[in-house]
């Protein structure tokens, strides 16, 4: 656990390629939002289709604050999670009553509702063309400008959302949800509300997805609508299915995968079918998914894998866990 | 305590419970028995809220319990255990029965998310009461095992507890010696009277007749969705209707 | 244009991309209500048949076999589908087939991309003829062929599954897949039936719509999109539901589009859709029981 830690401390220092050290951010980025969809399908036993959505609302959230109405930045990153966090309040109940395909349809809708009215409230968000011109976060005098003191910002925002995470699942709500899983209706006789219980692990998935949209508007301070799409949406479903559905680092893991992936067809392919464009990448993107889902469905995690790795058994924590 | 008075739901034209009335009182063990069919896991059902009458009106003390959803009845103090067995098999049987206290000690999501120093004392204690509720059943040895793993009569043992952990008021038991051996059942009878005698109130389904009229305070027999006869058990057994149903039901096993 | 004749307009607008809707939708139950999956890649079947017809075309081939080639192409891309991903994934979870669905419509689109790049491309219509005034609104011909294909698709499902042995095979595997299996019905045929069909049917959609609105390598992504809305709007659970789904989603769209922004058309339909899940998600003509 330290050496990971201490690994991720020292990559920047190490690692002086500016493009290497922005995909690293990015990774980070999408392993915020992998967490809390991961919290949602792996421990509430839910699925959603359009994160990208909360992603995309934190973020225009944040740039709107800042430039049109001249907030602080810090005040806007602080402000923007709540704003998909009451979206998906408001819309938790009635879908997450939904069962699979619907739930998966509902949630692709309202991701994809998101997008085109992203797309069309040109006076707010700027349309298609773009929101330019957001300040730099500044925590008192420190200008977060550079992808270096960026990627410390992001990690360490990971990091706390991996302890919370981990918080969650061995405290005895976790030990609740894992009975939900199994038995909703003898959850229920217990006085288990598990329906409220599914609403707040929605809520606290669209809350990251928007803190880490915060913080995407702060560090590329120009935004627009592409990267909230629905492509976005599955790839972070798929993140959280590769790493491993139901375990803390999967997410993590996932997102490095997914992000890796992208960035190698984009290296890759050029070279092994030279003057191909961006469509070889969609394609092989595409196959790659199916294939994974064809051979490695359950991912690449399995729940209690770095248990056993770091060597924490489980008879230490038989009580509480 | 728990009053049904005129419940009726039907299915599609088939009427599973018609016009069902009783009473449980305090301290009372009530069974609702009948032949296979006839209606008595559908009023269970009804009563704990996974179902919702066509008529009638259930009512806990003043509580009127019709449009109540199933965890909100729970959270009143009102109990019970499945007929086909709903355990968390994923969780050990220390776990499940501490799962089942959680209208006695609710924890907040978001404060879960933060390490609280009292949460380790909080779930210790948690642990240990589970202990104490396994101890009567037999089951304290095995509070470490995965649920799963036990057997079968060992099961129905361990979803009385996990029931029993919330304190219920009233405990609804759906066939709980199903699939029991006679020695199991003498048991259990026996320990469900302790629980009488210590002030809990108990209406269960029964299907087996001699842990009924051992068991049992009063009975109310219902056969296609209707009451054919309340009374204890030694009336009821004497009852030509009941007996007519039963009869019935060995001719067709025959 | 007076009002009324402007609402005849949206409606006879709504009529036409509705048939369209309709018949994606109609492709979508099918297969639904046979493999119990909902293919979320059936929108780049309407591309592959507009587009293969368009290239198919270009080469010299005349109209007619032009279209039969590619409508047949669609339905081999989706029998290739079917035995490629679905088959082999047949037992895993449903998100793991929705996932996979979407990934084969992720590689089409790209495929598309690669092939036909951005630009639109045009079929003639099928008749040379000037557009139909009534009443104050206009109509091309092309719109009453495409009218006439989503109800003679309909007619024609519905004769195939009344009145041949295989459709009432199908209908009998519909309804259960258990018993179905025990008197000899063959539920791997099924599902490649399925697909097959559903490739033929979008197929069909994309020419006969692409002469009024042209075709673009991503015209099914939000196509195969309302198809969806289209299908959970009428019921899942019925052919006749996609009908009345898809015409219902048609003429709203049109109206809404009319009256208050056209760039709101796709979020409209989201609307429609989130609606209907959120208060009825057996949809208009579907039975309570399923959905939701």
């Amino acid at each position: 656990m330290l050496a990971a830690i201490g690994t991720i401390v020292c990559l920047p220092l190490v690692v002086n390629n500016a493009y290497l050290l922005s995909i690293l951010i990015v990774i980070g980025l999408y392993a915020i939002i992998a967490q809390g969809l991961g919290i949602l399908m792996g421990f509430a036993g839910q699925v959603s289709f359009g994160q990208a959505a909360f992603y995309g609302l934190g973020a225009y959230t944040a740039a709107i604050l800042a430039t049109r109405y001249g907030w602080p930045p810090l005040l806007c990153l602080f402000v923007a999670p709540f704003v998909p966090t009451l979206a998906a309040l408001v819309i938790g109940r009635p879908i997450l009553r939904l069962r699979e395909h619907y739930l998966v349809l509902a949630t692709l809708g309202f991701g994809i509702l998101v997008f085109a009215l992203f797309k069309e409230f040109t006076g707010f968000t700027g349309g298609p063309s773009g929101l330019g011109g957001i300040p730099y976060l500044r925590i008192g005098s420190l200008v977060l400008d550079g992808d270096r003191e960026y990627f410390y910002l992001v990690w360490t925002i990971l990091g706390l959302t991996l302890l919370g995470m981990a918080n969650l699942t061995n405290s005895p709500v976790g030990r609740v949800f894992r009975a939900i899983h199994t038995s909703e209706r003898a959850a229920e006789a217990v006085g288990i509300d598990a329906a409220a219980l599914k609403l707040q692990a929605f809520a606290l998935s669209a809350f990251l997805a928007g803190l880490a949209g915060g913080l995407y508007s702060f560090w590329v301070t120009f935004i627009s609508p592409a990267p909230f799409g629905f492509t976005t949406s599955v790839e972070f479903v798929l993140m959280v299915v590769v790493g491993g559905l139901g375990t803390l680092w999967g997410p993590v893991l996932g997102a490095a995968i997914i992000v890796g992936l992208d960035k190698l067809l984009q290296w890759a392919v050029p070279l092994v079918l030279p003057g191909a464009g961006g469509e070889f990448e969609i394609i092989f993107f595409g196959i790659i998914f199916v294939l994974i889902m064809l051979f490695r469905p359950k991912g690449i995690l399995v729940p209690g894998t770095l248990r056993v790795l770091t060597g924490e058994a489980a008879g230490g924590k038989k009580c509480c866990a | 305590m728990l009053r049904v008075k005129g419940l009726t739901k039907g299915f599609g034209g088939l009427l599973a419970v018609n016009r069902v009335s009783f009473e449980v009182k305090q301290r009372q063990i009530l069974a609702l028995i009948g032949p296979n069919g006839a209606g008595k896991t559908t009023v269970f059902n009804l009563i704990t809220g996974l179902l919702r009458p066509d008529e009638g009106e259930i009512y806990f003390r003043q509580h009127r319990l019709n449009r109540l959803k199933p965890f909100q009845i729970a959270t009143l103090g009102i109990g019970r255990t499945f007929q086909n067995l709903e355990l968390f098999t994923n969780l050990t049987v220390a776990e499940n029965v501490m799962v089942g206290a959680y209208r006695l000690e609710r924890a907040g999501f978001c404060r879960s998310l933060f390490r609280r120093p009292g949460t380790m004392r909080e779930d210790l204690a948690l642990y240990r009461r589970a202990l104490e509720l396994l101890e009567p059943l037999g089951l304290a040895d095995k509070a470490d095992a995965h649920a799963g793993d036990l057997p079968f009569g060992q099961q129905r043992l361990l979803e009385i507890a996990r029931a029993l952990a919330a304190r219920p008021e009233i405990l609804l038991l759906d066939e709980p010696a199903a699939g029991l051996n006679p020695a199991e059942s003498r048991e259990l009878a026996r320990f469900l009277r302790s629980l009488v005698d210590k002030g809990q109130t108990l209406l269960l389904v029964e299907h087996d007749m001699e842990t009924v009229m051992s068991l049992a305070d009063e009975v109310v027999v219902l056969n296609f969705g209707t009451v054919i006869a309340t009374g204890t058990p030694t009336e009821v057994q004497g009852n030509p209707a009941v007996i007519a149903a039963y009869l019935g039901e060995e001719e067709e096993a025959c | 244009m007076g009002t009324e004749s402007q609402y005849l307009q949206y409606l006879l607008t709504g009529l036409t991309s509705g048939s369209i809707y309709a018949l994606i939708a109609l492709a979508l139950v099918v297969t639904f209500n046979i493999t119990g999956i909902f293919n979320l890649a059936i929108g780049e079947f309407v591309t592959i048949g507009a587009l293969t017809a368009v290239s198919l075309r270009e080469i010299g081939c005349p109209n007619l076999p032009a279209y039969l080639l590619a409508v047949m192409l669609a339905g081999c891309t989706g029998a290739l589908m079917e035995r490629t991903t679905i088959h082999p994934a047949r037992r895993a979870s449903i998100l793991t087939l929705i996932i996979i669905t979407i990934g084969v419509s992720i590689a089409l689109r790209g495929a598309a991309l690669l092939i036909w790049r951005t630009h639109p491309y045009t079929l003639p219509p099928f008749v040379d003829a000037a557009p139909l005034h009534f009443l104050g609104a206009v109509i091309v011909p092309q719109s009453l062929f495409v009218l006439a294909l989503a109800v003679t698709a309909v007619g024609l499902l519905f004769a195939f599954f009344d009145f041949t042995y295989t459709g009432k095979a199908v209908r009998a595997a519909m309804l259960n897949q258990t018993a179905a299996r025990l008197v000899g019905i063959n539920p791997n045929r099924l599902s490649l039936f399925a697909f097959t069909f559903s490739g033929i049917i979008a197929a069909l959609a994309g020419i006969f719509i692409t002469p009024i609105t042209t075709a673009t390598y991503d015209m099914g992504f939000m196509l195969g999109l309302k198809g969806f809305v289209a299908a959970i709007l009428g019921g899942v659970t019925n052919a006749t539901g996609a009908i009345v789904g898809g015409v219902l989603l048609g003429i709203i769209e049109a109206f809404a589009a009319g009256t208050l922004s056209s760039g709101l058309k796709d979020a409209i339909a989201m609307v429609v859709m989130i609606v209907v899940l959120l208060t009825r998600p057996a949809g208009i003509l579907g039975s309570p029981k399923n959905g939701g």
